[in-house]
């Protein structure tokens, strides 16, 4: 008998990259985009025809994406909340899907951050532009650093600094086992600590990579599920929300909204933080690491020195982390959020070779529950999705 | 200078005419609400704090303490580039809410820069119609 749509269970079938990531100047973003769309379907051995709802973040809405790709959604969601927006669309998909909105949802992201030819004009009468602007306060390392700072002098300057020099050496090393990451040259502490300045507190080492890149995901019912070409990825919960935009109104900039969004996620998903084989945190700074593992409440506020310490989110250590590299090492086109999506997957999936993560409960068995975190705008919005294999 | 090498200056919108006009007059000013009694920035109409629409504007002291800064050394657009390295700040104004700006007169140094060092606004003139609230020490070194 099949179940009503209230009751499947809602699954990732299909995910992938543009064929090319990092350096790709000869490819439009829109390109990205359907590059990346055409791959993930295949991953998933579905069809451009079975994708009837469309989501996507960026400067194109869906409208430009859907006329592009040549498809007319009856589910269109152009949810644009900075780079957590393609896990928030999980929760979206998750929604319509259960509605009978749509029956495969195609999430897309295509971005030329690196390479673009042409960028999209500001407005200038927006807050930030009148308030923050005017005074150099532009950009993320910017903005972010002004929250670093703070929770520098709230939890101590020295601590602070190694976590974060801890988080950066972690990422390299799993970058250096994935063959797609752009930066898979050996990282020393000694390296981190004599990068030049970026925004102080923020070495080079502290930020992201700004590279070109397309991602893709295919979202669907348990019951197309079962036909796709690989095991089903389940949406066990799934939450979003944000609390400012400007880093200037961010009510405490040592707490992220992922102080809300990750119990919700935890608490729809039915599970806890102690069965979490693999956390994909955005990681568009190393801040934003140590900020979103308090928040998440992995540990509590201002013990995220200790929780990094000892190379503990590194490959052998006993808290995976970002094992595609983050954008750390692998990709950072801007909006990186849906490349949390496809490592997780991959990971649950067992397809991850030298840097493959194991179940906790049973070593033989690849992760079987991960924790993905996408962190937007100015530390601003933040969507955490919970997916397990079977 | 080219376009894209002038400093990106703010266009007053309705709602903040008063504000930069004040600036301009080396006046800051602020949004008060008359029912939850807070002072909040950016200004607008509609009190975020409360929702209530019984707000006026009310003249700051101008002190505040250093709530946090960075000090930015890769210029974020070319209108920068001659400016680096150069200080960012938020500064918590005595009437409460937090404000970003420039630190001006000290070194861009964390040795000499200290959250929750006394400061008080100044103004630089940046064109004939905008002065821009920026902040230094209240006690030179």
């Amino acid at each position: 008998m099949v179940k009503s749509l209230q009751d499947q269970r809602i699954a990732i079938v299909g995910v992938d990259e543009s064929d090319e990531i990092g350096i790709v100047p000869n490819k439009s973003p829109l390109q990205l985009h359907a590059e990346a769309a055409y791959n993930a379907l295949a991953d998933a051995g579905l069809s451009i025809k079975d994708v009837d709802g469309l989501l996507t973040a960026g400067p194109f809405s869906t409208l430009v994406v859907a006329e592009y790709l040549g498809i007319e959604p009856r589910f269109t969601d152009s949810t644009s909340v900075g780079g957590s927006s393609f896990v928030i669309h999980l929760a979206h998909a998750v929604a319509a899907i259960r509605q009978g909105y749509c029956r495969v949802a195609l999430i897309t992201h295509g971005e030329s951050g690196r390479s673009a030819r042409t960028r999209p004009p500001l407005f200038q009468g927006l807050p930030d532009s009148q308030y923050e602007v005017p005074y150099g306060i532009i950009g993320a390392p910017v903005r972010y650093s002004l929250a670093c700072m703070r929770y520098m002098h709230q939890y101590g300057e020295e601590r602070t600094r190694q976590a974060l020099a801890e988080i950066a050496v972690a990422t390299r090393k799993w970058a250096q086992l994935n063959p797609k990451a752009l930066m898979r040259d050996p990282l020393t502490f000694e390296d981190y600590h004599n990068s030049r300045w970026i925004s102080y507190p923020f070495h080079l080492y502290d930020c992201c990579l700004v590279t070109d890149a397309g991602g893709a995901v295919v979202v669907t019912t348990e019951e197309v599920a079962r036909s796709c070409r690989k095991p089903p990825v389940w949406i066990l919960g799934a939450a979003e929300g944000h609390d400012h935009n400007m880093i200037s109104t961010m009510p405490d900039l040592t707490r992220t909204i992922a102080y809300r969004t990750g119990p919700a996620a935890f608490e729809r998903a039915g599970v806890t933080h102690g069965d979490i084989d693999l956390a994909m945190i955005y990681d568009s700074f190393t801040y934003t690491v140590l900020v979103t593992l308090e928040s998440l409440g992995f540990c509590g506020p201002g013990e995220g020195p200790d929780f990094v310490a000892g190379q503990r989110t590194a490959p052998g250590g006993d808290f995976p982390m970002n094992t595609n590299g983050g954008g750390l090492s692998y990709t950072h086109s801007g909006m990186y959020g849906v490349f949390l999506i496809l490592e997780a997957v991959r990971q649950l999936r067992g397809e991850c070779g030298a840097r493959q993560v194991m179940h906790k409960k049973d070593k033989s068995q690849p992760a079987k529950i991960a924790l993905v975190h996408g962190t937007g705008g100015s530390l601003s919005s933040c969507g955490t999705a919970i997916l397990a294999r079977d | 200078m080219t376009q894209a090498e002038q400093r990106p200056l703010p266009v007053p919108q309705p709602e903040s005419d008063f504000y930069w006009e004040k600036c301009r007059q080396h006046e800051l000013w602020l949004r008060r609400c008359n029912e939850c009694q807070q002072a909040y920035f950016y200004p607008r109409e509609i009190c975020p704090h409360c929702f209530s629409r019984n707000t006026a504007w009310v003249k700051a002291s101008g002190r505040g303490t250093l709530y946090t800064y960075a000090i930015v050394y890769r210029p974020p657009t070319p209108a920068f580039r001659d400016r680096v390295p150069y200080v960012v700040a938020l500064v918590e104004l005595e009437e409460g809410p937090r404000m970003p700006t420039n630190l001006v007169g000290i070194e861009p140094d964390p040795a000499r820069i200290k959250i929750g060092m006394p400061v008080v606004v100044d103004f630089e003139d940046v064109s004939e119609a905008i002065s821009l609230p920026v902040f230094r020490p209240a006690n030179p070194a």
